[in-house]
């Protein structure tokens, strides 16, 4: 298989009155082409600065990026131009991500005036193929933003991202703003999208039922560090940093027999503002030790599957005391 | 259910709203009943009108463009609607108590908590504001925050602990019921199952009823006694939790449990309802949700079906229940 994206301690601190915020803190990962990588986590955690960074909407403080093996950490303005064309991204809030003022076919057919020299009549075709494929009406080309309800509005979003063919697409938690129904019939549309375009994903959420359903793999993140890193079906079965079984055993079952059995979480997160070396989650872990105060290594404990966590093969063989 | 246990019913309730051209029917001759000390869910999507029930409850819509058009809110065989404001008043966060679903803006940001709580208290009971102060300090160690923080701001805290002080402030007359609009939707996970948790046991120390609002049929599950599906301003389903999640019946529910990611399963391709809710100011004729429903007959878009019997106390907006 060939990867795609490949990124390599990628480090972005903000600025603070305070200190130096850790938003992300030496993520690495790679993802490969076709396939989506599902990155979870509380808010706060830096999922979203993570997909912000990797398309450079935001530059990196330290870290390598590598696009389909090409190093693209430090680009030029037009090389980035050009770039665009294959990252595009999908942001949560299909309310705030679309100019009010422009009907759905002019938001469309803005990044091809941008970035193709196109005959007006070929824009115009484009367009039209680019809502058939998200499945939105003809009847909807010269309508407002306000005119259209949640659901339809993301249509254009993911319009609007797949105008120029990209290979790759960061969904900064892309149906977290729909109502269950409609989120369904957007999920359905980017399968079909990622069947049909070859199209890579890093999908951005905080529903873990969503990026189980959707993702191939998962990092898990806590406070802008990687906790955990397996294929989705192995971290489900097989959770094994304290965070990711806290975070999956809180998600809320539908089922009425079955009553959840709860890993509860004293405290919230912490502050990301020059936070401690050790592990960041040591203060609300059952199962903290005086090793915790250390950094973490991210060690493979089984194949593909890494985690950051000291006691992780101990949790694993079962030979743990609380402590 | 005898009446005996019944604490709040409502019956036939109409709301409306008015603009200058348009009536959009927001809620539709719903019927509910929440017994005592019993969790009642109202699920639905955004839009189908589960805010508005509760407020129309509370008697907190605005008007206008809220109507109150027909229909009695029944508590202790008095009419909530028929009453004045005043008495009214005091009812309000005193019997019957409301958590929003946004704890960022539900507080007052120049208050400190421990007043806002206290304010609850001293308007209901008479009390001295030493014993009102002293009743404040017991609440907030109650959701789980130390009582040194008192004198905080809301914006010193995060939002998990700004929704446990809306609570706090909820129940702090010990009301009968509570309407929990959405009360976690604004949170984290692992917070979720934090507030969740300190209301059930709260719930179960002081007796409240609650009606909790939700989308997340997840939370649903996990909290409630009896469930009412509401779809475009209407009941479709009202059971047990038992029964709506063991045996759906109506087409929306169905569809709204293949609409979810499952956890339990692998892979898979999710069963969404095809379209969208209908335009409430354009109500279709016959079964509201006909036009989305991979079932709908003739029959369905003319007459609009009544409540059936689904065994027990199940009961169904379907044609195709018999």
């Amino acid at each position: 298989m060939s990867e795609i994206l490949r990124v390599e301690n990628l480090t972005k601190f903000f600025d603070t009155s305070g200190g130096k915020l850790h938003a992300v803190d030496g993520v690495s990962f790679s993802l490969e082409k076709g396939k989506t990588l599902g990155v979870v986590g509380e808010s706060g955690c830096g999922k979203s600065t993570l997909g912000r960074t990797v398309l450079h909407l935001l530059e990196p403080t330290a870290g390598k990026i590598y696009f389909e093996g090409k190093d693209i950490t430090k680009v030029g303005k037009k090389e980035l131009h050009k770039l665009r064309e294959d990252m595009q991204i999908i942001f949560q809030d299909p309310f705030s991500s679309l100019n009010p003022r422009m009907t759905v076919s002019d938001t469309i057919a803005e990044p091809l005036i941008l970035q193709k020299k196109l005959q007006k009549v070929q824009i115009g075709q484009e367009v039209e193929k680019l809502m058939d494929t998200v499945g939105l009406a003809d009847r909807f080309a010269n309508a407002y933003p306000h005119e259209m309800d949640g659901g339809r509005r993301q249509r254009v979003v993911i319009a609007r991202a797949l105008a120029l063919n990209p290979k790759f697409i960061v969904c900064d938690e892309p149906v977290s703003a729909l109502d269950v129904s409609i989120q369904a019939q957007i999920l359905n549309l980017m399968q079909d999208l990622q069947e049909e375009r070859g199209l890579s994903y890093i999908f951005v959420t905080h529903d873990l039922s969503v990026v189980k359903y959707i993702s191939h793999d998962i990092v898990v993140m806590y406070l802008g560090q990687l906790v955990e890193k397996a294929p989705s079906v192995e971290i489900f079965r097989s959770p094994l940093h304290p965070y990711t079984k806290a975070l999956l055993s809180a998600i809320p079952k539908p089922d009425v027999h079955e009553k959840s059995k709860r890993i509860l979480l004293k405290g919230e997160l912490t502050s990301p503002i020059n936070p401690k070396p050790g592990c960041r989650f040591a203060a609300r872990c059952l199962y903290a030790c005086d090793r915790c105060h250390e950094p973490q290594v991210q060690k493979e404990i089984m194949p593909n599957h890494f985690v950051a966590c000291c006691r992780a093969e101990e949790l694993m063989t079962g030979t743990l005391q609380d402590g | 259910m005898s009446e005996k246990d019944v604490l709040l019913s409502i019956e036939d309730l109409v709301v409306e709203y008015s603009s200058d051209s348009e009536i959009v029917h927001a809620v539709n001759d719903v019927s509910l009943q929440i017994s005592k000390g019993q969790t009642l869910g109202l699920v639905g999507e955004t839009g189908a009108g589960k805010t508005t029930i509760a407020k129309a409850i509370m008697q907190i819509l605005p008007d206008p463009p809220a109507r109150i058009t027909g229909g009695k809110v029944i508590m202790d065989g008095e009419n909530l609607l028929d009453l004045k404001e005043d008495k009214m008043q005091k009812i309000r966060g005193n019997r019957i108590s409301m958590i929003f679903q946004d704890p960022m803006t539900a507080l007052n940001p120049t208050i400190v908590v421990g007043k806002q709580i206290m304010e609850a208290i001293s308007l209901h009971e008479k009390v001295s504001s030493r014993e009102a102060c002293r009743k404040a300090e017991e609440m907030l160690e109650k959701v789980g925050i130390p009582k040194e923080r008192y004198s905080d701001y809301p914006h010193q805290f995060s939002g998990g602990m700004k929704q446990r002080v809306i609570i706090a402030i909820a129940l702090a007359c010990n009301p009968e019921l509570l309407l929990a609009d959405e009360p976690t939707t604004a949170l984290d996970v692992t917070i979720q199952a934090q507030v969740l948790d300190m209301m059930n046991e709260l719930k179960q120390e002081f007796g409240t009823s609650v009606l909790m609002i939700t989308h997340d049929l997840g939370i649903v599950a996990e909290t409630c006694d009896c469930v009412a599906v509401i779809y475009a301003g209407e009941i479709v389903e009202y059971g047990t939790a038992a029964e709506i999640f063991d045996n759906p019946q109506h087409p929306y529910t169905t569809g709204l449990f293949g609409s979810l990611p499952n956890m339990a399963k692998e892979g898979g391709r999710l069963k969404p309802i095809d379209g969208m809710m209908p335009d409430p100011t354009e109500l279709p004729e016959g079964c509201k949700f006909a036009p989305r429903c991979r079932f709908a007959t003739e029959k369905c878009r003319q007459g609009r079906p009544e409540l059936r019997s689904a065994g027990g106390s199940h009961v169904v907006r379907c044609m195709r229940t018999s």
